[in-house]
């Protein structure tokens, strides 16, 4: 069979490995035997790597960039085997398309889960290997010398016995017609010059000028712009609109039913195409959930604390018996509310449809998902559709998705031969995300007369991500990745603490609310229910919130080193300074172990004061330890955003947010001095997108509780006042 | 046709009069380095100079500027990207994602118009755009290395 495969062959497979936490991806099922391989531009050693004549080292990559930086660390990965001139590097991303016709030789090109460099050094590291083998492979031969004779750096191959030099650019086409060499040995990351190193980013300059051109700035020739309006009930359906009433409005083209439930306009621009639509009659069907009320949500969920059945996601021992039969024990419930992502850049896409080709540009997480839905939305085969993947003005997980993909092409094909961009308002992004899903947790601890843990019962109960968006992924109706952190096991977030009788179960409640990937995904929350509830026992037994960690983590040495570290920089053994508070968080997540420690006042009249925060991450390998930094630095701003001032609420089957007056997040005057210890330990690939934000929200609440005893159990923090009586 | 004068330039377009000047700059002018983020003046991605004063261009009808009022945007803050504030960005790899960043150099050179050597209470008070990355930091030291070296 061919590449040209319905829809039915896209759905299915998917690459979700257990615990991971793949975007919604979707590959074709086609044999690989079977797949037609495209012919590759002669320009190029391998996949991975194009060497120009004027040596410019051309680096394939094949994740978004987002801001994230894995960009700029994949190249130097490549770079690093390659051994050529880091000055010479440039990037290009190959198409989806593309990707599919050469039998998916870059492999996955989701995004998300913090796996960019992690879930791909090996094989682009192989790739550079490869191609600097060839490379050398063809200067021996133009030689007539054995190759291993020949030395390199920077691009430049010397055979020393001869005295002869020359440079990638001139054997590079020689080395593409070579067969590449089967096995390739990787560096010891302990030699790596170029990974591992502090360098800048390539993709800086163009962002200082204006000239770095985002999705939502693409202009083609002949192009128009489109305005869109969802039904704002989720589930609901578009009933009518009076086109009519806007007919003659300048530069409008077109009114047009978008899916069952979306209506747009198409103008000249897209000011006026905005501008019509909200002059635009429009009248809903508002369906099932047109009374949907938070509380509804609330009560759905807190009857899942109690509930006979859930999923078990950690059990030792026996828990229940333990803390029944325990002296004495505490108990508390969390919550943590539904959060958007609210990038920067509003939801794009241009689309141009023929009946022979249909063309996307858009700022994607997942160019092979914004493929799969381009083809099922332009009623195309495979082979004449391709999604060219523009930067991303932030994707926090909610590029992931395709819906605006599918809305834009939509629109497109109802306007054939015509370039479409479809733009987004802030409004539409508030009230059509794939929120960050809402969970309860009550933990109940049984204590021993020395104040030590017996059994621990952490039931979550509330909405599942995979069930919703990957339901082909559920263990038997379990959602894996509601553990994350929580696992009992494997790479990607082990719970580190040792208590004799443990269960963490949960039990799914999915309102009708659609959840998504929201950076951080469920460690967030398990973070703040977990690293919470420890410190509510701490103080309730008299013990040291340092101490009682250290302890439990006696044999979870990982955990307990990023600790220590935030422990020792902040200087725990000693009192903070005068007026201010700490508090403490740890915990393993995307197959990365992180700890901070934040240091805040709380003035008499309630107002919160972030001054300090020391973070540690550990993340195996550290490929560019000052991008790290800035992820830390950022998921602290990300983490603390939802934690102080985010959820997202419904009344009427509406969320109530419409921009960021209600949905506000962290501004430059509140962030905390923060400290970055990048500490890889060697041995692991572990994600740092994500795991940081986990321990923003925890260690904050915590040191807030040792400012004022207030206990906030249910977020964000802006609904309870920290006022001082 | 209607008249700008943007970057040091005399710009014609054609717009309604009440048609946002940030979308005059991005749809009819193609300076698209001025961003659309909330629309209602809260994030700053969209901030120009008017006459040397940070404007929020998206609440700001373009029949509201005149003529001969000097509009700056991003493209314009210097001719080859040496504006000082560029080199200390440059230098600190402040942007991530970089979508805000227009609206936070443009708040920034601004600030620094009013106050070359401005302190903390300043920053904070003057950059107030928001960063879905979380730059600030790194804002915030870029500005200190713009203004006094270090």
């Amino acid at each position: 069979m061919s590449i040209l495969l319905d829809r039915r062959s896209f759905i299915g497979g998917s690459t979700l490995a257990a615990g991971g936490l793949a975007v919604g991806i979707w590959l074709p099922l086609a044999g690989r035997a079977e797949a037609q391989t495209a012919p590759a531009p002669p320009d190029e050693v391998n996949a991975w790597v194009v060497i120009k004549p004027d040596d410019t080292v051309v680096i394939r990559i094949a994740r978004s960039e987002m801001g994230q930086g894995s960009l700029t660390g994949l190249a130097q990965l490549v770079a690093e085997e390659l051994e050529c001139d880091w000055a010479r590097v440039t990037t290009e991303y190959p198409t989806p398309g593309t990707n599919l016709a050469r039998n998916r030789v870059w492999g996955n090109f989701s995004t998300g889960g913090s796996r960019g460099i992690r879930e791909s050094q090996d094989y682009v590291r192989k790739g550079g290997a490869i191609a600097r083998t060839m490379l050398v492979q063809a200067a021996a031969n133009e030689w007539n010398v054995a190759a291993a004779e020949c030395t390199v750096a920077d691009s430049v191959i010397t055979h020393a016995a001869s005295g002869r030099k020359t440079t990638y650019g001139k054997v590079a086409a020689a080395a593409a017609r070579l067969t590449p060499p089967t096995e390739v040995t990787l560096k010891d990351p302990k030699t790596w010059k170029i990974a591992g190193k502090p360098l800048k980013r390539l993709d800086t300059a163009p962002k200082l000028t204006g000239e770095q051109r985002y999705g939502i700035d693409l202009k083609l020739p002949g192009m128009l712009s489109a305005a869109i309006k969802d039904c704002p009930v989720a589930g609901g359906k578009l009933k009518s609109y009076d086109a009519a009433a806007i007919q003659g409005r300048p530069g409008v083209k077109k009114v047009l039913r978008v899916g069952d439930s979306a209506v747009a306009v198409v103008a000249d621009t897209w000011w006026r195409a905005k501008t019509a639509l909200d002059a635009l009659p429009v009248v809903w069907d508002e369906g099932a959930n047109a009374k949907l009320s938070s509380a509804d949500i609330a009560a759905m969920l807190k009857e899942g604390l109690d509930a006979k059945e859930a999923f078990v996601g950690n059990e030792s021992g026996d828990a229940r018996a333990a803390i029944a039969a325990a002296p004495r024990r505490i108990e508390a419930v969390y919550s943590y509310p539904f959060q958007n992502h609210a990038t920067m850049e509003p939801m794009n896409a241009t689309a141009r449809w023929t009946p022979e080709r249909c063309e996307v540009w858009t700022p994607t997480q997942n160019g092979e998902a914004a493929l799969a839905a381009t083809i099922e939305a332009s009623g195309l085969p495979a082979a004449k559709c391709d999604v060219y993947k523009q930067l991303l003005g932030g994707g926090f997980g909610r590029r992931g998705q395709t819906d605006w993909i599918r809305q834009a092409v939509a629109i497109a094909r109802d306007m054939p031969g015509t370039p479409v961009k479809l733009v987004w308002t802030r409004e539409e992004d508030m009230q059509h995300g794939f929120y960050h899903p809402i969970t309860q947790c009550k933990l109940s601890a049984g204590l021993d007369a020395q104040g030590n843990i017996t059994g621990l019962h952490m039931r979550i109960s509330g909405q599942s991500i995979v069930a919703a968006l990957l339901p082909q992924n559920l263990q038997n109706g379990r959602d894996p990745v509601t553990f994350q952190g929580l696992n009992p096991g494997g790479a990607e977030g082990v719970f580190g603490y040792a208590i004799p009788n443990l269960l963490i179960d949960h039990a799914m409640r999915n309102p009708p609310v659609r959840p998504g990937f929201w950076r951080g995904v469920n460690l967030n929350q398990n973070a703040i229910y977990v690293e919470c509830f420890i410190d509510e026992i701490a103080h309730a037994t008299g013990q040291d919130p340092l101490a009682l960690r250290r302890k439990l983590l006696a044999k979870s040495p990982k955990h307990r080193a990023v600790l220590d570290a935030v422990a020792e920089r902040i200087g725990w053994d000693q009192p903070a300074p005068q007026g201010r508070f700490r508090g403490l968080a740890q915990i393993m997540g995307f197959a990365s172990y992180v700890a901070a420690c934040a240091e805040v006042s709380v003035s008499k009249d309630g107002k919160l004061r972030m001054h300090r925060i020391v973070a540690a991450t550990d993340p195996g390998h550290a490929v560019n330890p000052q991008q790290i930094a800035a992820q830390v630095e950022g998921s602290f701003v990300y983490g603390l955003s939802g934690a102080l001032y985010g959820g997202i609420t419904l009344k009427d089957g509406r969320v109530e947010q419409t921009n960021f007056h209600t949905y506000p997040v962290l501004l430059l005057d509140e962030m905390p001095a923060v400290e970055a210890i990048v500490m890889p330990s060697g041995g692991f690939w572990g994600g740092v997108g994500e795991p940081t934000i986990a321990v923003a929200a925890p260690a904050v609440l915590n040191a807030i509780y040792a400012a004022t005893g207030r206990r906030i159990r249910d977020l964000p923090l802006k609904n309870h006042s920290l006022k001082q009586a | 046709m209607a008249k700008l004068n943007v970057n040091g330039r005399e710009r014609e377009f054609d717009a309604e009069p009440d048609t946002p000047l940030l979308w005059v700059l991005r749809e009819q002018l193609d300076l698209t380095g001025t961003k659309y983020g909330c629309g209602v003046a809260l994030c700053g991605a969209c901030t120009v100079h008017i006459d040397g004063v940070p404007t929020r261009s998206c609440v700001r009808p373009v029949s509201s500027v005149g003529p001969n009022e000097k509009v700056v945007t991003i493209e314009g803050l210097s001719p080859d990207g040496t504006h000082a504030l560029q080199k200390a960005w440059a230098a600190l790899d402040v942007p991530q994602c970089g979508y805000c960043q227009s609206g936070m150099l443009m708040a920034a050179a601004a600030l620094l118009e009013a106050k070359p050597v401005p302190n903390d209470a300043d920053i904070d008070q003057a950059i107030n755009n928001i960063c879905r990355c979380g730059t600030y930091n790194r804002v915030r030291a870029a500005i200190k290395l713009a203004t006094t070296g270090a």
